[in-house]
């Protein structure tokens, strides 16, 4: 990948992260858009295989960001990746923190929160339901995968590692 | 992991209250960013300044990247053999369902909303498909949905603050 391409990965995850409300997993369609569907430098199942990773192993589930990048142009990617995720929205929310924490019961500062709110819950399925999309052909075993994590993580505390464990051994048996 | 930072800040250490936390988080989460590096920024910056706000930065990402570069590594040493493509597909639907899950879980927040659960529902179902559905890119459904109902949101704090002052 040229220094080009890279500078435009970087420009549109500088954008990406003020947009970031809710949370880094608001912005994976988003960024599934832009690098598999626009771009064409990765395909789908390295995408989906890169945010699955990012959410078995530990730590925040933001991972998914760098190691888009990473796939897309090795480590300079990653680096860049995370870079323009973090840089605009640290320096927001630093300077933001205080002045929201004075005025929070300022009628706009409330509204804000209340009108956020169910956007970024409709963004949040949505990410679920592209990274189902992008797993590659929607089979059977696909659905009863996603099916059977929703109905587990609602109803039991199991820790996600081990869903994902299990995700990974039913997918090597070859049965998803 | 915001679990474990919840733990770790106010159960282990005693830096702040359960209430403090949760105001705190509630905070990162409207701001844009990653909640998380939200959080520990505003808390590093609360006890030491910038540069707590650094060094806290840092510690979260550090070493989760190393693990999730070694991973992607690891992968990559495999990605041809049908085993591990296969184990990425299961390991990718098990994701998605743990997104789907977590969205499920905050849906009866949507009730709870000051706009009325008719007008949260409302805006919900617009951003979802227009994510979904007509893939729009994210910065017009932030500023088209998203602003809309802030507006929203405004309008009816307005009147009905204006009800309760007669």
């Amino acid at each position: 990948l040229s220094l080009a391409n890279l500078w435009d990965l970087f420009t549109h995850l500088l954008v990406l992260s003020l947009l970031s409300i809710g949370g880094a997993i608001t912005t994976v369609s988003e960024l599934h858009r832009f690098v598999v569907t626009e771009r064409g430098w990765i395909d789908d199942a390295t995408f989906s295989a890169s945010v699955a990773m990012a959410q078995a192993a530990p730590g925040p589930n933001l991972m998914f960001v760098p190691l888009v990048g990473f796939q897309i142009a090795g480590l300079a990617g990653a680096l860049v990746a995370l870079l323009g995720m973090l840089i605009p929205s640290t320096v927001l929310a630093l300077s933001a923190t205080r002045w929201i924490e004075r005025h929070r019961e300022r009628r706009v500062v409330r509204a804000f929160v209340a009108g956020m709110m169910p956007m970024t819950l409709g963004l949040i399925l949505s990410t679920g339901y592209v990274l189902m999309r992008s797993v590659g052909p929607t089979t059977v075993g696909v659905v009863v995968t996603v099916a059977v994590t929703v109905a587990l993580s609602m109803r039991t505390k199991l820790a996600p590692v081990w869903m994902v464990a299990a995700g990974s051994a039913a997918g090597a048996a070859g049965w998803v | 992991v915001l679990a474990v930072a919840q733990r770790e800040l106010v159960e282990r250490l005693h830096w702040m209250s359960k209430d403090q936390f949760a105001e705190l988080l509630s905070l990162s989460q409207v701001l844009p960013g990653p909640n998380i590096v939200n959080l520990s920024l505003a808390v590093g910056d609360r006890y030491f300044g910038w540069r707590g706000s650094a060094a806290a930065v840092l510690g979260l990402l550090g070493v989760p990247l190393v693990i999730v570069l070694s991973l992607a590594v690891g992968y990559q040493q495999v990605a041809s053999l049908p085993w591990a493509s296969g184990a990425m597909r299961g390991m990718g639907a098990v994701a998605a369902g743990l997104i789907v899950a977590m969205g499920l879980k905050l849906l009866s927040s949507l009730a709870r909303n000051p706009m009325g659960r008719w007008w949260a529902a409302a805006f919900f179902a617009a951003s979802l498909v227009a994510s979904a559905v007509l893939r729009w890119p994210l910065m017009p459904i932030v500023f088209g949905v998203g602003g809309a109902a802030w507006l929203t949101a405004w309008l009816l704090m307005r009147s009905s603050d204006i009800e309760q002052k007669p």
